[in-house]
């Protein structure tokens, strides 16, 4: 199997729709010549032309409005926001028009749409470069959300979400973009909905996304020198989201770490306990432990910032927590 | 020969008076039916809240009588006359306002959302500007697809004021997408006054479709006949591959902002000046000059229309409550 980056299974993933569909296009800022501010589309625009890898103006809201009335023509159009804090920009449109034209329309209507889009911390670009808002998306009936975290799955992912018949938010992660992994020679579509268990084990489940998924296994080889075996899932689609998996697999190790990037108030985190507590109360032996980000805006400063959000450190200190109370 | 365009903008010619009776003919069941609705709502019939569209029925009929079949449109809060118009049948929209299954949204909408696709009506909006931006994605797929056919966005001054208006206008002139945007000016957002919500005079809002380089065509909004002729000229020019029109029309909005309104913010004896002077219905009826005889015939047959409308949306069937469920996915 060849090894790739995750900057480089994303462009797959849209190559291989823009090559197969003729009714899939791109439109974002800066996608065209320069590739996008990540160097996700580098070289679409060479490939398939100015037509299909269309550079907007700065206007998120009509980007993302756009993008709507095509898709309900029947096209599949992808958007790339550059930065999720910029997808504040186009709420309304994502939130009152492209979640809700299907239902306000008795089902008339429907809107195949992606909104690709990256966020994280790592490289200091203060407050409004780097948020994760993934938990915003989540509590919209009528949206998807994904979050993929290696090569492999972000590029079957996408590959699903484009050609899914809903709108859809997938959250890629900045740090990520140059990690390596294997994917399979031939694209294998990964359904929305299904967890991934990236690590098997018996004492304590952690359930993360995003960068965190890396952080979580790092935590898990540590723990097991010290005799702590640890499971790592990850739900990969927030939306639908596999219960059953995060259920099971809490049932049997017994104790449930969340871990996400995000800030740990009302973040993702908090739905995953709830889920764990009802579906698996029984076998619980401790409190379930959240981890993500301390609740500030990201300051500049590195020091600050690391110290702000969650690491594999933060993973193993809630995983040793859950252990020590049985 | 003068262009379809300047005959609009020249005060009009060459609508035969055949098809002027079919245009009354509409807009007095436009103004029949909001009366009906506006009758059933008061005495608690109808669920939620209604903004009718009295005063404004020309700006519907004349636009959308120049358009194609296949032609979309998005609408507004305001939306019966523009539904009507564009062809959605009497009795689904009415059980839609009775939150009826067989409502032209199947009771998901309501009068703020209503749609239908089949006849080119891709949802009215219940939030200003909102339909603005998928009617430029409409007009781009027909682009992309080459076909002939042209978006419309409605909405009203108070939308020009708002970020969605100005970033889908700059995108549709820059991408040249086929699509005309429909201003209907009745110089009121809501309750505020065009004096109070922009800087231009209400009369010269057209004039911000200058600022993207855009076509901007403008009639009296109560004068079907210039509105159709000025919605034929937008079209063809939209179609014609040099970009989307902004098609301004000034109207007058001769009731409240919703059905019961008192208008506390409203000069009575303009709007009762505004009244006797701007209905478009009334200015018609003059121009044709129709006896009281044959304007009783049409009134009886658009008011028997209206009425059945009512008969069949109250014999309609009511969702069970669990379908909430069934269209949230594709």
């Amino acid at each position: 199997m060849p090894e790739v980056t995750y900057r480089e299974a994303v462009r797959d993933a849209l190559s291989r729709a823009l090559r197969e569909d003729d009714g899939v296009f791109l439109m974002g800022e800066d996608i065209a010549e320069m590739g996008g501010s990540m160097a996700v589309t580098q070289g679409l625009l060479e490939e398939f032309g100015a037509k299909r890898i269309r550079n907007t103006p700065i206007s998120e809201m009509a980007i993302v409005g756009t993008a709507i009335g095509a898709a309900m023509q029947g096209m599949r159009p992808i958007v790339e926001i550059m930065y999720e804090d910029f997808l504040t920009l186009s709420m309304e449109q994502l939130v009152n028009q492209a979640a809700k034209h299907r239902t306000m329309s008795g089902g008339q209507l429907k809107v195949p749409l992606t909104i690709r889009t990256q966020g994280g911390a790592g490289w200091s670009p203060g407050a409004q470069h780097a948020q994760q808002l993934e938990a915003w998306f989540v509590h919209v009936p009528g949206l998807k959300v994904v979050f993929a975290s290696t090569p492999e799955d972000v590029r079957g992912l996408l590959w699903t979400a484009i050609h899914d018949d809903n709108p859809v938010v997938f959250f890629e992660h900045r740090t990520l973009y140059p990690v390596k992994g294997e994917v399979p020679d031939e694209l294998e579509p990964i359904p929305l909905g299904k967890a991934r268990i990236h690590r098997e084990g018996t004492d304590v489940t952690v359930i993360a996304t995003g960068r965190l998924v890396h952080e979580a296994l790092q935590a898990a080889e540590e723990a097991e020198k010290d005799g702590i075996s640890v499971e790592v899932v990850d739900p990969r689609t927030l939306l639908p989201l596999d219960e059953e998996a995060i259920v099971a697999s809490v049932r049997k190790t017994t104790r449930c770490v969340t871990a996400h990037e995000a800030v740990t108030r009302a973040g993702f985190g908090a739905e995953l306990a709830a889920i764990v507590q009802h579906g698996a109360f029984d076998w619980l032996d401790a409190p379930i432990e959240r981890v993500g980000a301390r609740f500030a805006p990201l300051p500049f400063a590195p020091v600050m910032e690391q110290w702000v959000v969650p690491h594999a450190a933060d993973v193993l200190d809630a995983v040793r927590r859950t252990v020590a109370r049985a | 020969m003068a262009t379809v365009e300047e005959r609009a903008e020249s005060g009009g010619s060459g609508v035969s008076d055949e098809m002027l009776r079919g245009f009354f003919r509409e807009m007095l069941l436009i103004r029949r039916f909001e009366e009906k609705v506006e009758e059933r709502f008061r005495a608690g019939e109808l669920p939620g809240f209604l903004h009718v569209a009295i005063g404004q029925e020309a700006t519907a009929t004349g636009v959308c009588a120049a358009l194609a079949r296949e032609d979309v449109i998005a609408s507004t809060h305001r939306a019966h006359g523009h539904a009507i118009a564009k062809g959605v049948s009497v009795d689904r929209i009415m059980a839609e306002l009775y939150g009826k299954k067989e409502g032209c949204s199947g009771g998901f909408g309501g009068s703020m959302h209503l749609y239908d696709v089949e006849v080119g009506l891709l949802g009215a909006n219940a939030v200003v500007a909102g339909g603005i931006p998928g009617i430029v994605g409409s007009a781009l797929a027909f682009q992309f697809k080459g076909e002939q056919r042209v978006a419309v966005a409605f909405f009203g001054d108070g939308a020009t004021n708002a970020g969605t208006f100005h970033e889908s206008l700059n995108l549709a002139q820059l991408w040249k997408v086929p699509a005309v945007f429909v201003l209907e000016n009745n110089g009121w957002a809501e309750s505020t006054p065009a004096v109070q919500h922009s800087p231009l005079p209400v009369d010269e809002l057209g004039k911000r479709a200058l600022a993207y380089g855009m076509k901007l065509i403008e009639v009296d909004g109560q004068d079907v006949e210039l509105v159709y002729l000025a919605a034929l000229a937008s079209r063809e020019h939209a179609l014609s591959g040099k970009g989307p029109v902004l098609l301004h029309l000034r109207t007058h909005r001769l009731t409240g902002h919703y059905v019961g309104d008192p208008q506390v913010y409203r000069d009575k004896e303009e709007l009762k000046r505004e009244r006797e002077t701007k209905d478009p219905i009334e200015l018609l009826r003059s121009r044709l000059e129709l006896s009281d005889e044959e304007f009783a015939a049409i009134d009886s047959e658009v008011t028997a229309e209206v009425e059945a409308a009512v008969e069949f949306a109250k014999a309609g069937t009511d969702p069970d409550p669990e379908d909430a469920l069934k269209w949230v996915y594709a």
